[in-house]
């Protein structure tokens, strides 16, 4: 005969609503004290009571493993996004837009989920990740993007007071009705901070250069699409996103302006933007 | 490669796109970004399976730039090989047929 035992309040649900983009995921955990963890580490973009179309069911357990800044291996398999670190194994069906994730009870694995979900999300609708640190001056948002040690924390660190901070480290970009959005992410660099959890229109893109002096210069849009293409966080390359990704990059330097800003670091370069 | 000779097509796994003269290529295989200048589309953009290096290189190339036929051959062979390494382009010593459409 099979036992069944209930212990008040072992399954109880502690979902958390997260939404990044505009784009709310339910985490669903039945242990309370990562509820708490997730509602420390996401602050402002943890929606309280919140319906979302979009779920996470996450099952903790012991990694085999734990090494957040390796590569996670993403694929496709019976139409299942499948995600794979020595700290998480994931999967993510985007047509039920549901997933689960089995990792231990820390951050840094259900972010780097989140992010990876998020991704595949915005691909087929034109948007993506991009490594870029982004502001909002003025109602516009401006993006400054390059690689490691291009400077994209010093750019957020100089941000004078009227300036709202998106994010230090990966910047959220959504196509909405044609016109391209940057987003506040709780994804922060070496700032350490979450960025406002706040949307504006791109105004502009600035690919950054360290330079004795501070200078705007127009890109060739070829040279753009393939420096921006460098930025973009990609997990997946399955030719299909691929494909998608490299569409939406063309798609995004035809519509918002790109500009290489070589810079000096000090505050005198944020009087050039905005 | 010892002969111009050689016949052009173009990967089916790759995406492309043409802004102002250059092309740019991303293969869908390992993600790399080429960018390619006017000389480089006007050679991607003759890889046809039909036509031969050759006949590209005279009419594409010297005809439209200002290059001697040897000095393009060069660059072109150093061009194509760089593709062929990534999977963007493949050649063949003998014209490849068209496909046809599904």
């Amino acid at each position: 005969m099979a036992l069944s035992m209930d212990i008040p309040g072992a399954n109880k649900s502690h979902d958390v609503v997260i939404e990044i983009g505009g784009l709310p995921i339910e985490v669903q955990t039945t242990d309370a004290e990562f509820e708490r963890l997730l509602k420390v580490r996401y602050g402002d973009y943890v929606r309280p009571g919140a319906a979302s179309q979009f779920s996470l069911r996450v099952q903790l357990t012991t990694p085999e493993t734990f090494d957040p800044d390796a590569d996670a291996e993403v694929w496709l398999e019976d139409r299942e996004w499948r995600m794979e670190r020595g700290d998480f194994r994931a999967r993510w069906n985007p047509a039920e837009r549901q997933g689960q994730v089995l990792q231990s009870a820390n951050p840094y694995s259900i972010d780097s989920v989140l992010r990876i979900v998020h991704t595949l999300m915005l691909a087929p609708e034109g948007g993506f990740l991009v490594h870029a640190s982004s502001a909002v001056r003025n109602g516009k948002a401006f993006l400054f993007s390059g690689v490691s040690e291009a400077g994209k924390t010093t750019m957020a660190r100089l941000a004078p007071a009227d300036v709202a901070l998106l994010t230090d480290e990966a910047s959220y970009v959504r196509k909405v009705d044609g016109s391209y959005f940057a987003y506040g992410t709780p994804f922060a660099g070496e700032f350490g901070e979450p960025g406002k959890n706040i949307s504006a229109p791109i105004a502009a893109l600035y690919l950054l250069k360290k330079a004795p002096e501070n200078r705007i210069d127009e890109m060739d849009p070829a040279v753009a699409v393939e420096r921006l293409l460098r930025n973009i966080l990609f997990f997946a390359h399955q030719a299909e996103i691929v494909r998608q990704v490299f569409e939406s990059a063309c798609a995004f330097v035809a519509a918002v302006p790109v500009f290489q800003l070589s810079f000096f670091p000090d505050q005198r370069v944020w009087e050039l933007i905005g | 490669m010892a002969s111009t000779e050689m016949y052009l097509t173009q990967s089916a796994d790759i995406a492309s796109r043409t802004l102002g003269d250059d092309t740019l290529i991303m293969s869908t295989l390992d993600s790399t970004v080429f960018v390619l200048n006017s000389v480089g589309t006007a050679i991607w953009n003759a890889a046809d399976g039909a036509t031969p290096l050759s006949r590209i290189i005279h009419e594409r190339v010297c005809s439209e730039f200002d290059v001697t036929d040897e000095q393009a051959t060069a660059d072109a062979t150093e061009f194509v090989d760089e593709l062929v390494k990534h999977g963007i382009l493949s050649i063949s010593d003998t014209p490849v047929p068209q496909q046809e459409a599904p």
